[in-house]
């Protein structure tokens, strides 16, 4: 049994608490005032962030967080310089990033983690990085205390859903429903199964994402999750101009529903 | 140690190259992809009507052409492989009537695909028509204006096309947009991949579907060339399948394998390893990874990366792979119109351009070189017409 890093212990103290987690996703570099908002969304009540490292070809984002990359990368951001930012921010709960595996290819495994280590960032999250390909990193990423959150989906089988939990560090992420990021009307009936499953497999925090827009299907798939990343809607704010001040407002809402239950 | 071009194991090794670097949403249905291409590839039945497919409906076998003119231009002995003369104009057929098949033994009643000349999008759209199956095509918006023609021709066959709007427009974004709907509708629908590319098993079951190409064209060498085969064998590479085929019947011989790649979009002369679209494989990027735009007079090598057999095969020197430019493009695609009465695709052009720079040179005078003629022009005279106008 490997000692749990700071993200899984925060996010189990917290729920041993009684409450629900709440992770919001920011993408890194969008626009000038994106450190702003990871420290508003974190007094307004977010557990920890996911902050998105934009790749030229995310496979696993719908149009918006498409969009929010791709506004970023015009703006000339890079890996190094987001991770030295985040190096710099204090901005009270765990930061993960959430990137696409060739930037930390290309980067260097070993250098990558290192980095990220240095920076205070806890996790990394890599959608496009399964289990049977994730162990140059994950050697780099343990080696240097970097919480690798693995992917569940729910055409996973229940042998691999095991593994997943087994490897996985920080959270369990548990993806809500067939497809890629973005808002949806409804919560998918898939979201409540993989968190059901996820739970009975592991003691790790279990968290769904991909498809969680409104603060009412958050409650919902917190009736069977530890808590909920939102990534689409919240970028969907910041992209109409929302800034620091939009977001914090969207994770209070998200925070008082889930408080509530 | 493992035959050349041979089966890459459970994870799709081609040494340091290849994998699956998918979401895991995507995993279960590569898997099953894997069994199901196992199981049907090692099926009588499954092969028989896949050739007779090929056959009867496809044309195959296509010929190989003795080139009486071009050699004695070149001075060396010229054979292409026509696979311009397959069904639809392209070597893509053989893939997709294997594809097509395989959809309908999983169970599934759709299939998608990304094109970028259009060329793969016509062979699925043909081959859906052919089945009875839905048919949705990604392209880029920039492809879709300069392939208009075969836009219409999907369209005609009953496809849906998708123009797609992110990135650079092109073949690249269209693979992610397909990706990106696949892990959508995974359960349903099948990911009619075009080329060597993708994560495992794409890249060889793709190999292993236009290895008919490479297997007749070696036939055929032997019957013209009393036994032997040709000194050098020369293909087009984007993604790589039409080289992939025709190399897997000469792999195991001392030809010469060559690959020409778009001087814009030259992954394994210009770029270094790296991992996008499920492979890792060589790919053209930035410091940092971010995938760079290929640039070429050809829609179909307008991509970034390459299929990662080709990249274990550079790397292990059993191929090597050489850029030519746009311009060398358009004069070999004149070449070959006048001295053969073959209009050649951009695409294919590439490999004959090679060899109008290198007989004499690398290729010595009196060698037996055998092209891949993977498609043909009709769907590049429009803008061969607006390159070329007046100087005709």
């Amino acid at each position: 049994m490997t000692e749990a890093g700071p993200l899984e212990t925060a996010l189990r103290r917290r729920r041993a608490e009684g409450a629900k987690l709440l992770v919001p996703y920011v993408t890194g570099g969008l626009g000038q005032d994106w450190p702003a908002v990871i420290e508003a969304v974190v007094a307004a009540g977010a557990d920890a962030v996911e902050v998105g490292i934009p790749f030229s070809d995310p496979v696993m984002d719908g149009p918006v967080i498409q969009q929010a990359s791709a506004r970023a990368l015009a703006g000339g951001t890079t890996p190094g310089a987001i991770i030295d930012t985040l190096g710099r921010l204090r901005p009270g709960a765990p930061t993960a990033v959430m990137t696409y595996y060739n930037l930390i290819f290309r980067g260097g495994h070993r250098r990558m983690a290192s980095l990220l280590a240095d920076a205070g960032v806890a996790g990394a999250i890599l959608p496009d990085l399964p289990l049977d390909e994730s162990e140059d990193w994950t050697a780099a990423a343990d080696h240097f205390g970097v919480e690798t959150v693995m992917l569940a989906a729910p055409t996973t089988t229940d042998t691999r859903l095991a593994a997943i939990c087994e490897r996985s560090r920080g959270f369990v992420y548990g993806v809500g429903l067939m497809g890629v990021t973005g808002q949806r009307a409804a919560l998918a009936a898939s979201a409540s199964i993989m968190a059901k499953r996820l739970k009975a497999v592991t003691d790790k925090p279990v968290l769904i994402g991909v498809g969680i827009s409104t603060p009412d299907q958050a409650v919902e798939a917190c009736l069977e999750a530890d808590g909920v990343v939102v990534g689409s809607a919240l970028i969907r704010r910041l992209l109409d101009g929302g800034g620091p001040e939009g977001a914090a407002e969207l994770v209070a809402e998200f925070r008082a529903a889930l408080d509530a239950g | 140690m493992a035959a050349v071009m041979g089966e890459p194991g459970p994870q799709g090794r081609f040494g340091d190259f290849g994998g699956r670097y998918v979401p895991e949403s995507l995993v279960e249905a590569c898997d099953e992809l894997d069994r199901e291409f196992r199981s049907a590839w090692a099926d009588p039945e499954f092969r028989e009507e896949y050739e007779r497919i090929l056959a009867d409906f496809a044309g195959r076998p296509t010929p190989v052409t003795e080139c009486a003119r071009l050699s004695e231009e070149l001075g060396v002995r010229v054979l292409l492989k026509r696979e311009d003369l397959a069904h639809t104009g392209s070597h893509k057929i053989n893939n997709v009537v294997g594809q097509a098949l395989l959809t309908r033994r999983m169970g599934k009643h759709r299939v998608i695909a990304e094109t970028g000349a259009g060329q793969h999008g016509v062979a699925t759209a043909t081959a859906a028509a052919l089945f009875g199956l839905e048919c949705v095509v990604y392209m880029g918006e920039v492809d879709v204006e300069r392939q208009a023609l075969n836009v219409f021709r999907m369209r005609l066959l009953g496809a849906e096309v998708r123009p797609v709007a992110s990135g650079s427009r092109t073949l690249k974004d269209a693979v992610n947009e397909a990706l990106r709907e696949w892990v959508a509708t995974v359960e349903t629908t099948h990911y009619c991949l075009g080329s060597v590319m993708g994560p495992h098993p794409f890249p060889w079951m793709v190999r292993e579907l236009q290895r008919v190409v490479g297997t007749e064209a070696n036939e055929q060498c032997r019957r013209l060339l009393d036994g032997g085969h040709p000194d050098v064998v020369v293909a087009c590479v984007g993604g790589g399948s039409n080289a992939a085929g025709i190399f897997s019947g000469f792999a195991d011989t001392d030809a010469q394998l060559v690959g020409v790649e778009a001087a814009g979009g030259a992954a394994i002369g210009h770029g270094v390893p790296g991992v996008v679209h499920g492979m890792k494989s060589y790919l053209l990027q930035d410091e940092a990874g971010q995938v760079a735009e290929a640039h070429s007079i050809s829609a179909g090598l307008d991509y970034p990366g390459v299929g990662p057999e080709h990249a274990h095969l550079a790397a292990t020197g059993r191929a090597r792979y050489e850029p030519v430019d746009d311009a060398a493009v358009l004069d070999a695609f004149q070449l070959l119109s006048r001295t053969e009465g073959i209009i050649p695709a951009f695409e294919s052009a590439h490999a004959v351009a090679w060899l109008m720079r290198e007989a004499g040179r690398s290729v010595p005078r009196g060698s037996t070189v055998l092209i891949n003629l993977s498609g043909r022009g009709d769907k590049d005279a429009a803008q061969a017409m607006d390159l070329l106008g007046d100087r005709l």
